[in-house]
């Protein structure tokens, strides 16, 4: 990358000098670094501010003219399209009831996914049987299968399990929440059992000298020293599970409750172009992970580093 | 570290505990209890769907009859379905080496400044959105009207600068020609202008008809009644009018009562040798006067930027095609083209992961040991030869992880596609998991193509897993 650096140095003459000069003419200057990084920061940010904006803009003024005009004109700015979305409060449909869906998918699904995983991994790390290490190469492998391979096999397994007990887990929240688990499980056990390694056998050993059980040494000796991995793993997995589309489509078909990626994706296919209408359910499915990430960054980061394979 | 290096994997047996072989054996049921709700719940809904998915695809539409490897077989011979596998190849190809160069240039980059907290979140935020929100917002970036679309709204400012759009504008991409709109006195001229089929010289005057121009045009240009011009000595004047009027409609060629002047239109009037002797433009009523001519034959032009189209808008999410397939056959065509949708969506994706993909290398780059770097900058290493020959190989190994990661992760893309792109690209722009959605839980189901596609995937993905194990394995 060659910029225009300005080193303040004046080539003491000499070929050796003059080489020298130039090989530090090559190296960009703070002050450029840090102009192309804020313009490369604001291309970023802009598509999100422009949806925001979108959505704050009044339906007439959207197709004479472009949502960039707020910055000459901010007064265009109105809370109407949120009101409109908003108005019919709870109604199976609207927004805010797929934002209680989304809810009542995500939380159990994360807590599910934490607790079945870290009890898995204390078995694969602290378990005295053989063939831990098979079933852990086994799960790293699941860790890639694509949810695709399930969908049609577990849809028929659930409509079996109506006939065998009476109750068909499809088209209801719990269908979605058990799928959703059983695919977030590799990756959970994988990132709890590299944190377990890191706990001293010792400190369980002294445990089960003085007799305790394997259930009290692991909520009381493991569960503590985890919790970093646990947070990382429940960030991770409540934004996952916040965000999917595709398992909501197929396993919440025909429910009135629907998530508010599956509510966008109606309005998408609605109203195609009316972006004002559209650009509020984008804006309010963002906020709620936009939270989660800001408020638990460090955790978050650090499952996203762990599942770069996933 | 994106790797998590998997130490000792079975810690040496511990020494037994006291209390015999019953305690021992508790004990060894305790922790294995603890794997059973993981064990039944990858077993149920993880493993036995890849045995049933294998065998669902070999079935026919409903999983009733068995029909061998026909599936397979119409997957490969079906134009619509072969097009996603040349979808998923172009994810494939380029994406995973964008999203790889872009994060490694950021995290380079963003490690030279105090505020890279900030970037890096700024960067990474769109990791945290739902692709279908992420689908929403590109959307509307790459919307066709340049009222609406800022890709376009910025392609129309330069359109503009250049060519700005003319009163009468010609739309020839619709097969609309300038030559059409000749009616009386009028043919068609060098470089899309009109020229008067008549000469004119000062003193006289010459009546020039169009037609072809809506009423909307006239109404937003103010379009007064057609007067007869009157001869001006020393003056060429003239008229130009739209030769149709709704009460003689039939007539052509005459000046009509009920008939408009076309106003603002650039004139220039031509020598009969060749170059423009002066220029003007038309009033409201459609008369103009070229005044202090020389004495000679002239005939009037109707200059091109009269009908210079105003930019419309590229249709970035539609299906045009970036390589020429005109001369192929279907299939070819389904194998080969690259439509100008996927372009648009892989720009967006790569605004979605670069985040990843910084922040993992960025964890590569803090951990590279920097007495090696040092060491290659006190040896005279320029800046760019220490990034070269030092950083990138030593990080190679991240790279990968993150190359792989995203191969992975477009091969099974879904959520963008079926949001971003308009119900009349969505065919093209289809990829095998979209396409296995579709022949699952769409219209006309068939669960033998699905799975078929399904097992696919998967077969797509075991190298990835397979690379997995190894890494892990050590």
């Amino acid at each position: 990358m060659t910029s225009v650096a300005a080193t303040g140095e004046v080539p003491g003459g000499g070929a050796a000098g003059l080489g020298r000069a130039a090989l530090r003419r090559l190296r960009p200057s703070r002050w450029v670094i840090n102009l192309v990084l804020v313009v490369v920061g604001a291309f970023w940010l802009l598509p999100t501010v422009s949806l925001l904006i979108i959505s704050l803009r009044p339906e007439g003024l959207f197709t004479t003219s472009g949502w960039w005009q707020v910055f000459t004109i901010p007064s265009q700015l109105t809370l109407h399209n949120y009101k409109v979305l908003f108005s019919n409060g709870l109604a199976p449909g609207q927004v805010l009831d797929s934002l209680v869906t989304s809810l009542l998918i995500t939380v159990p699904a994360t807590i599910l996914v934490t607790t079945v995983a870290s009890l898995a991994a204390y078995s694969l790390v602290f378990g005295r049987w053989r063939g831990r290490t098979t079933i852990f190469l086994v799960v790293v492998g699941l860790m890639v299968v694509p949810v695709q391979v399930g969908l049609i096999p577990v849809t028929r397994l659930y409509r079996d399990m109506g006939s065998w007990i009476g109750w068909n887990p499809f088209g209801t929240i719990p269908g979605v929440i058990i799928f959703h688990v059983a695919f977030g499980l590799p990756f959970g056990i994988f990132l709890m059992r590299n944190f377990f390694m890191g706990i001293p056998l010792d400190l369980l050993e002294a445990g089960r000298i003085e007799g305790a059980n394997e259930w009290t040494l692991f909520l009381r000796v493991v569960l503590p020293l985890g919790l970093p991995a646990i947070a990382s793993l429940a960030i991770f997995q409540f934004i996952w599970v916040w965000n999917d589309l595709l398992v909501a489509l197929v396993f919440l078909g025909g429910n009135s409750h629907q998530p508010l990626t599956i509510f966008m994706f109606d309005q998408i296919r609605t109203f195609s172009a009316s972006y004002w209408e559209i650009s509020t359910g984008g804006i309010v499915s963002i906020v709620v992970p936009l939270i989660v990430f800001f408020a638990f960054q460090r955790y978050f980061v650090r499952g996203v580093l762990a599942g770069a394979v996933k | 570290m994106a790797v998590i290096a998997v130490e000792d994997f079975e810690r040496e047996a511990p020494v037994a505990p006291p209390g015999g072989a019953g305690g021992r054996l508790r004990r060894h049921m305790g922790s294995l209890l603890f794997l059973v709700p993981a064990a039944i719940w990858l077993l149920a809904i993880v493993v036995y769907p890849v045995v049933a998915t294998v065998r669902y695809s070999l079935f026919n539409e409903t999983a009733t009859k068995y029909v061998g490897l026909n599936n397979y077989k119409s997957i490969f011979s079906t134009n619509s379905i072969l097009l996603t596998f040349r979808n998923n190849v172009i994810w494939v190809l380029v994406f995973p080496f964008f999203v790889t160069f872009i994060g490694l240039t950021l995290a380079v980059l963003s490690e030279r400044i105090r505020w890279s907290t900030a970037f890096k979140t700024i960067i990474f935020m769109p990791v945290v959105f739902s692709l279908t929100a992420s689908a929403l917002v590109w959307r509307t970036i790459f919307d066709t009207d340049p009222h609406v679309g800022v890709v376009n709204a910025l392609i129309m400012t330069v359109h503009d600068w250049f060519s700005p759009p003319g009163a009468y504008p010609v739309d020839t991409s619709a097969g609309q020609t300038v030559a059409s709109l000749a009616s009386t006195g009028l043919r068609p001229g060098p470089h899309g202008t009109l020229l008067s089929t008549s000469t004119v010289s000062p003193g006289r005057t010459i009546e020039l008809g169009m037609i072809g121009i809506t009423p909307a045009t006239l109404t937003a240009l103010n379009a007064q009644r057609a007067a007869a011009p009157s001869p001006t000595p020393g003056a060429v004047t003239g008229l130009v009018w739209r030769d149709f009027s709704p009460s003689h409609p039939g007539a052509k060629g005459k000046v009509f009562p009920d008939e408009v002047g076309l106003p603002k239109i650039r004139l220039a009037l031509v020598r009969a040798t060749g170059g423009t002797a002066a220029t003007t433009s038309t009033a409201a009523n459609g008369q103009f006067t070229f005044s202090h001519v020389g004495a000679g034959a002239y005939r009037v032009q109707i200059q091109s930027s009269n009908f210079t189209a105003a930019f419309t808008g590229v249709f970035w999410l539609g299906t045009k095609s970036l390589t020429p397939t005109g001369q192929l056959s279907q299939t070819e065509q389904a194998l080969l083209s690259v439509p100008l949708v996927d372009v648009a969506m892989i720009i967006a994706y790569l605004w979605v992961w670069a985040g990843f993909a910084m922040v993992v290398i960025g964890a590569g780059l803090a951990a590279l040991n920097r007495e090696v770097l040092e060491a290659a900058r006190i040896d005279g290493a320029t800046e760019w030869q220490t990034f070269r020959r030092v950083t990138v190989p030593m990080l190679m190994p991240v790279l990968i992880v993150v190359f792989v990661t995203m191969i992975i992760n477009v091969l099974k893309i879904f959520d963008i596609i079926i949001n971003m792109p308009p119900g009349s690209s969505q065919g093209d722009a289809n990829t095998l998991a979209l396409a296995m959605y579709n022949f699952g839980f769409g219209n006309g189901v068939h669960t033998g193509l699905a799975s078929a596609l399904a097992v696919i995937l998967f077969v797509l993905v075991v190298p990835a897993m397979l690379w997995n194990l190894k890494k892990i394995k050590g």
